[in-house]
């Protein structure tokens, strides 16, 4: 058991995944250890730069905006918040995947902000990006607007996306974004 | 007035507004998940500071990383420089890169194009 999952995880060059709740505290853990492991593995700078600040957005992302799954069990009603969120090296690039669940009544909104942000061109995403930063108020939740715009910009790759239907109330939301590990 | 100083945290930046000695930065990273809790302290200081301000400031940024909310955060302050040059003071806003930091360059750039207030991007 123990070794199909070593192997599952190494034939997907996963080098971090994490399944269960989202805390301020445990964002910053793995940011932490992430960094060391990148300065580490002697990883060139910028991409360093590239793959740390992915990881900030697209975690804090799942901090700030998943919706906890309502279920109950013997001692009544609980708060689901766990989500999975998984680091990967490839050859070619690093990946960051997030997955978490989403109500089902903010689907659309959500998968046409990620198909508008991947049909921008770099020029779009930095007019987009400028647009929003310049003229949308802040979210209740404290946040800007701009996570998938600078996710996309600092990834420089079309970011992949999933709803998997699960009930009538949720699906879950994966999202995976990739940095090349050869930066200009 | 009261100088706001706060020190770094692996989430927060280094803050040093001290209009005794007429020094105005923020540098290191900003990644904090509450970033209006935070930058609301700076915001408040520049508000007072701005009601007699000195001849010349030259605020001075200076990021290692920030994140999207901290982004909002920035342009706030921003704004509120802005005012103070718009209401006849001397007013420079200093944005320092990394060299091979090619996005910390463009965001300087965003800032620049969104702003009427003198502000010049370094490389170092």
């Amino acid at each position: 058991m123990t070794y199909s999952y070593f192997k599952n995880m190494q034939v997907n060059n996963v080098i971090f995944v994490y399944q269960g709740e989202v805390t301020a505290d445990l964002v910053s853990s793995i940011l932490q250890m992430m960094e060391n492991k990148l300065d580490g593995d002697g990883e060139d700078k910028k991409v360093k730069k590239k793959v740390f600040n992915v990881m900030v957005e697209c975690l804090q992302n799942v901090y700030h905006h998943l919706d906890a799954l309502e279920t109950s069990n013997v001692s009544g009603k609980i708060n689901d918040k766990r989500a999975l969120l998984m680091i990967g090296k490839e050859d070619t690039d690093y990946y960051v995947i997030t997955g978490n669940y989403i109500l089902n009544e903010r689907v659309n909104a959500v998968k046409e902000k990620l198909e508008r942000v991947n049909k921008c061109d770099k020029e779009e995403l930095k007019k987009l990006y400028q647009e929003i930063l310049s003229n949308e108020e802040m979210s209740d939740k404290g946040t800007a607007g701009l996570g998938m715009i600078d996710i996309a910009r600092k990834s420089g790759q079309k970011l992949g996306f999933d709803f998997h239907y699960v009930n009538e109330m949720y699906s879950f939301f994966s999202l995976e974004a990739k940095v090349s590990r050869v930066q200009p | 007035m009261r100088n706001l100083i706060i020190e770094p945290t692996s989430k927060t930046p280094k803050i040093i507004l001290n209009a005794d000695v007429n020094v105005f930065e923020i540098s290191g990273r900003s990644i904090p998940e509450d970033s209006v809790g935070f930058y609301r302290k700076v915001i408040d200081w520049i508000d007072d500071y701005s009601k007699n301000p000195n001849p010349k400031t030259n605020f001075k940024f200076q990021l290692e990383y920030f994140n999207t909310s901290s982004s909002k955060c920035l342009l706030d302050v921003f704004r509120r420089l802005e005012k103070m040059y718009k209401s006849g003071n001397q007013v420079e806003i200093t944005w320092c890169y990394d060299a091979d930091d090619e996005d910390m360059k463009e965001t300087g750039e965003d800032y620049k194009a969104l702003l009427e207030v003198p502000f010049e991007l370094v490389s170092i």
